[in-house]
């Protein structure tokens, strides 16, 4: 497979295009490697044998190495994930302000434990590792936005949010 | 939005523009940025290196070594390009000053690591962000770009002759990756796993050229230190410990936040006072100074104690990070010890053994123990198992998981032993604790 090969990217025209930028950015070629499951994952939702197989294919690598490496990072995954992710930090600042109310909420709410996906798809749950908000904590992430200062109390409506902005986007892309 | 606070005993020198929208460039310049990369430009290597070494700035990552030393380590001659590193891959838990820093003052670190480039003979350097940190990956990928609209990067910096390049990189999620040679192993597209030492990435260190490697906030000091002079930089800190600190104060305090502090301020007063004491009205029980890896101090540790690299030093514990985490006497400290050790077995990365199963054993020890189901026996052989780890790995990982976990049993003993024979948590809420 040719890796500037739009027709056969299972990358979007617009992230195909940023991988080839990309792989000419940095000294060595490999350095690409990271940045790029990352925003392949963003755009798929998870690390499959196909995006493994493309990536590897565009550093020039073996997939054996490609998931030696991704199997190193906490952030990179192989099976999908919901629509919206929520990382909920119990490390110790965020512990000491009651994230683990927070995180019960949370299990309570989607009826989901760690890990865990709903059945509709629109949210999981991953109790994680400090996420760097430990002056506001308790804190959480959903995908890659941060909310913090949270209280149990404040679980339902932040998923509320959520859910109505899936359905505006799902009408969006019906219009 | 993270919340910004304030206090009188503050001298703002590292966050002086946070919150004054210096994330635009031409705020930034309004606001007197870009005037140190330029003075270094006419001052030449030399001289910053020298201001540097004068500053008495120490490494604010954790280690605390001269950063002017450092800088002064890397052969002027070399045969293979050299590289400046900036370390902002922030996961040391109860540290979030870099988050700060990126948000408010991305063109600081730009600016601070031209001047580490022009130094070192560099003509290329990264600022590596941690993958959690998305939106202030993009903030400092707007402020790399316009800093080349502007001329300050690129082939000609500042209309001279000079050759300085940037490139912004996410991680993926690695608290390893704070180790330099981890992270230099992650920038090369690999596991991050130390390197053996040495040689030390002064000399060998990315893509096998000469690296220098500084954390964030290290970096972002560098432009206030030209433009102050060192000397005058210095006098602001402690003897040996110039300048000031970003102390992220977080946990049961009444004010959590992070605030600019001279280094040698009093710990006392950061909790009782700039923090505003312990939430609630309640009492202080311990308080960890510099990241979850610095050993545990008592209230009476901190009566009389000033918070620069030597006298945190000098009490048994680091001042490492600056992440002060206060905790109220109504906190179990098993469960905190196993909190905190179930974090390092997370980030373990296995290459060094007495990490690997140390810091799993510890695991497995202290979730029984706080379930209730430990031995008198058990109390020790957690220290003699931590003890054994100690010095004993590449990477300070190791060390990271041993030193807090052997305070914690010190100097809370009978805590652990209140929770000897099948007693449950006679102290916290969470008896079952999950732990990842």
């Amino acid at each position: 497979m040719s890796p500037n090969s739009e027709t056969m990217s299972i990358f979007s025209p617009r992230l195909a295009a940023r991988f080839d930028t990309l792989v000419q950015k940095y000294p060595v070629k490999r350095s690409a490697l990271i940045p790029m499951l990352l925003y392949a994952q963003d755009e798929v939702g998870y690390l499959s044998d196909a995006v493994i197989a493309e990536v590897a294919d565009r550093i020039g690598i073996s997939e054996l190495d490609v998931r030696n490496v991704a199997t190193y990072y906490s952030m990179l995954r192989f099976k999908p994930a919901g629509k919206y992710n929520i990382q909920v930090c119990t490390n110790i600042s965020c512990m000491l302000r009651g994230a683990y109310d927070v995180y019960e909420r949370f299990q309570d709410e989607l009826g989901i434990g760690h890990k865990g996906v709903t059945a509709d798809g629109a949210f999981s749950l991953e109790e994680v590792e400090c996420i760097g908000a430990c002056c506001w904590a308790p804190a959480i992430q959903v995908n890659y936005d941060f909310h913090d200062g949270l209280t149990p109390e404040a679980v339902p409506e932040i998923l509320n949010r959520y859910r109505s902005a899936a359905k505006s986007a799902g009408e969006e892309s019906h219009a | 939005m993270p919340k910004l606070v304030s206090h009188p005993d503050e001298v703002k020198i590292v966050s002086r523009r946070f919150g004054m929208g210096a994330a635009n460039i031409d705020r930034y310049i309004e606001l007197g940025g870009y005037a140190s990369a330029k003075k270094c430009l006419e001052q030449g290597p030399e001289w910053v290196i020298n201001e540097m070494k004068i500053s008495n700035l120490r490494g604010r990552g954790g280690a605390g070594f001269p950063a002017g030393m450092k800088w002064s380590f890397v052969p002027k001659q070399s045969a293979k390009p050299k590289y400046v590193l900036v370390n902002g891959d922030e996961s040391e838990p109860g540290t979030c000053k870099d988050h700060l820093i990126f948000l408010h003052d991305p063109h600081a670190v730009i600016e601070g690591t031209i001047i580490a480039g022009l130094a070192i003979g560099a003509k290329l350097g990264f600022i590596y962000l941690r993958g959690e940190y998305r939106y202030l990956i993009e903030i400092m990928e707007k402020a790399v770009a316009d800093a080349y609209l502007k001329g300050y990067l690129g082939k000609n910096i500042f209309g001279t002759d000079a050759e300085f390049q940037i490139i912004t990189q996410t991680g993926a999620g690695a608290y390893e990756v704070g180790e330099e040679s981890a992270l230099m192993e992650s920038l090369e597209g690999k596991r991050g796993v130390p390197r053996i030492k040495p040689p030390f990435p002064a000399v060998v260190g990315l893509y096998g050229g000469p690296t220098v490697i500084n954390n964030a906030e290290t970096i972002a000091t560098v432009p206030h230190v030209i433009e102050m002079g060192g000397e005058a930089y210095a006098t602001v800190g402690s003897p040996r410990n110039g300048g000031t600190r970003l102390f992220g104060v977080s946990g049961h305090v009444e004010r959590p936040g992070v605030y600019e502090l001279p280094m040698g301020y009093s710990l006392k007063k950061i909790v009782y006072e700039v923090a505003g004491g312990v939430r609630g009205g309640r009492k202080l029980k311990a308080v960890v100074p510099g990241g979850s890896s610095t050993p545990v101090l008592l209230p009476e540790e901190i009566e009389n104690l000033g918070m620069d690299f030597d006298q945190v030093g000098k009490a048994g514990s680091m001042l490492g990070s600056g992440g002060v985490v206060v905790i109220d006497d109504q906190t179990c400290m098993v469960e905190f010890a196993l909190r905190t050790i179930s974090f390092y077995q997370h980030e373990s990365c296995g290459w060094c053994i007495p990490c690997r199963e140390g810091t799993d054993w510890l695991k497995k020890s202290l979730t029984r123990f706080h379930a209730g189901f430990g031995e008198a026996k058990d109390i020790d052989n957690i220290q003699y198992l931590a003890e054994n780890m100690l010095g004993r790995t590449f990477c300070p990982l190791g060390d990271a998981a041993a030193m807090p976990t052997i305070a914690f049993v010190k100097k809370f003993r009978k805590e652990f032993e209140d929770h000897l024979n099948g007693k449950p948590c006679p102290y916290a809420k969470h008896t079952e604790m999950v732990v990842i």
